[in-house]
């Protein structure tokens, strides 16, 4: 079997990561400046500062950060849709989706990821794989749930709330059962993307930090031939 | 850069549907213009939109029975211009809403006026940009019988609206001319409430609420808006919000 490279990133999944990951970090906080002029959520069509919630979250009312909030969060959502559709095609076309994200048979075996559960809740580095290094299957799931269910998620509950793109696509309303509804979506499937992100950041700093973040940024993992 | 050549480049660019983005900051021909990146990300929107709506469809519309109990007021309330106090006073009777610019016969209309006109009646769902939203019935007369019956003239692009409060927005004639934009002077069956704009309010369905206008005071139909104000477009704009307000 040929040895997979390692950690070894292309050029467009470096590009995409940071790219995303700047339009990630603006969204993430312009979207907080939309939210604080309605910190309520509901489900269905309405919903008002008046009208019974279904939570109200413990933020501070701000009616004055919708304006930048609005601005930011469009310019991010078009840049990061736009690195995130090259990402995926990328990955998609490359095989890199499959060879590197999907799951292996051997991953899905309940004994494997029983195990690597444990190992991750008694925060020891996973069983180490036949002598290649790919990512773990927790990793790898955690992956494909960002790229293909939080992430489209969050892009067609966003839509949902736009009265203009709903006019074209009615069914939207249907998919996620009201604007209201979509929103308290958005901002659920966003609290599950910043909860990736914290465990994300806290795998890399535990994991030879230094290591990974050359990786991500030039590509090489810096790695010497005794190490392999 | 010599005007031709660039003329020729939008021409060119525009075939392959790559105009709004050279253009940047002034998607629309005359209409507002917003420099830097939003104005970027302002127009991939708007160019986008326009697209998927295409076919002008019409925003959803609900039966009687969804209409909200609870429907917001925001800004203004009650204007405090005496104009208007006095002319709540008679039940709007002397109020009259001027239509000027472009058109071929300039005409003050009274609300019996435009209560006498084709009506239309729609409920649909009010989204601010705070994030609230409502449902609520409106009748009134469509914009686009309006503009005809004053004989709007080809050269027109633009219709810019101001109110009694003193705010003021423009909506380019794909907006103005859609169906369901109208002028609301009824709300839920009743007379529209001065809360929510009496007498006559603008209601534009396939945009946030604030491109609905409360408190009419007048319509003038122009070619470009790139002259009004700061050339943003809208009274709003200035403040910082998008002219368009599609999402």
């Amino acid at each position: 079997m040929r040895p997979v490279e390692p950690v070894r990133h292309p050029l467009w999944v470096r590009l995409t990561h940071w790219v995303g990951a700047g339009a990630f970090v603006a969204l993430g906080v312009s979207g907080v400046a939309i939210l604080l002029a309605l910190p309520r959520l509901f489900w269905g069509e309405t919903g008002a500062n008046d009208a019974p919630a279904w939570i109200v979250l413990p933020l501070p009312v701000n009616l004055e950060q919708t304006g930048w909030g609005r601005n930011l969060h469009f310019l991010a959502a078009w840049i990061f849709v736009l690195s995130g559709a090259l990402y995926l095609a990328a990955a998609l076309v490359s095989g890199h989706l499959f060879r590197r994200l999907a799951p292996e048979r051997d991953q899905l075996r309940p004994g494997h990821l029983a195990g690597e559960l444990r190992a991750h809740l008694r925060l020891r580095p996973p069983v180490p794989a036949s002598g290649r290094e790919r990512y773990n299957a927790l990793q790898k799931l955690a992956y494909l749930a960002v790229l293909l269910v939080l992430a489209p998620v969050m892009l067609l509950s966003g839509l949902t709330m736009s009265p203009g793109v709903t006019a074209a696509y009615p069914e939207l309303f249907t998919l996620f059962g009201g604007r209201q509804s979509a929103r308290t979506v958005h901002f659920l499937a966003a609290t599950l993307l910043v909860a990736f992100l914290l465990v994300h950041l806290w795998q890399v700093a535990a994991n030879r930090p230094l290591r990974l973040l050359r990786g991500m940024i030039t590509g090489r993992t810096g790695r010497t031939t005794e190490e392999t | 850069m010599a005007d031709i050549s660039r003329r020729g480049w939008l021409v060119g660019a525009s075939t392959l549907g790559l105009a709004p983005w050279l253009g940047g900051c002034e998607p629309i021909e005359g209409g507002p213009s917003r420099p830097g990146l939003y104005g970027l990300s302002d127009t991939l929107t708007l160019a986008t939109q326009r697209f998927l709506l295409r076919d002008q469809p019409l925003a959803r519309e609900f039966p009687p029975e969804a209409i909200s109990k609870i429907f917001p007021t925001i800004n203004t309330t009650d204007p405090d211009n005496p104009d208007y106090r006095r002319s709540k006073a008679t039940g709007f009777s002397d109020w009259r809403l001027p239509v000027s610019g472009l058109v071929e016969r300039p005409t003050a209309f009274s609300l019996a006026a435009l209560k006498a006109m084709p009506a239309r009646t729609q409920v649909t769902l009010h989204s601010c940009e705070q994030g609230w939203s409502a449902i609520g019935g409106w009748t009134g007369v469509p914009l686009s019988h309006v503009l005809a019956s004053c004989g709007l003239k080809p050269e027109a692009r633009f219709i810019v609206i101001r109110t009694v409060d003193g705010w003021w927005d423009s909506y380019d004639l794909f907006d103005a001319l859609h169906p369901q934009t109208i002028l609301a002077y009824g709300m839920n069956g009743g007379d529209l409430p001065v809360a929510h704009g009496a007498p006559v309010r603008l209601r534009v369905e396939r945009q946030l609420g604030y491109k609905s206008l409360k408190y009419l005071a007048s319509i003038e139909a122009t070619d470009r808006v790139s002259g009004i104000g700061q050339g943003r477009g809208s009274m709003v704009s200035q403040l910082g919000f998008s002219w368009y307000a599609g999402i």
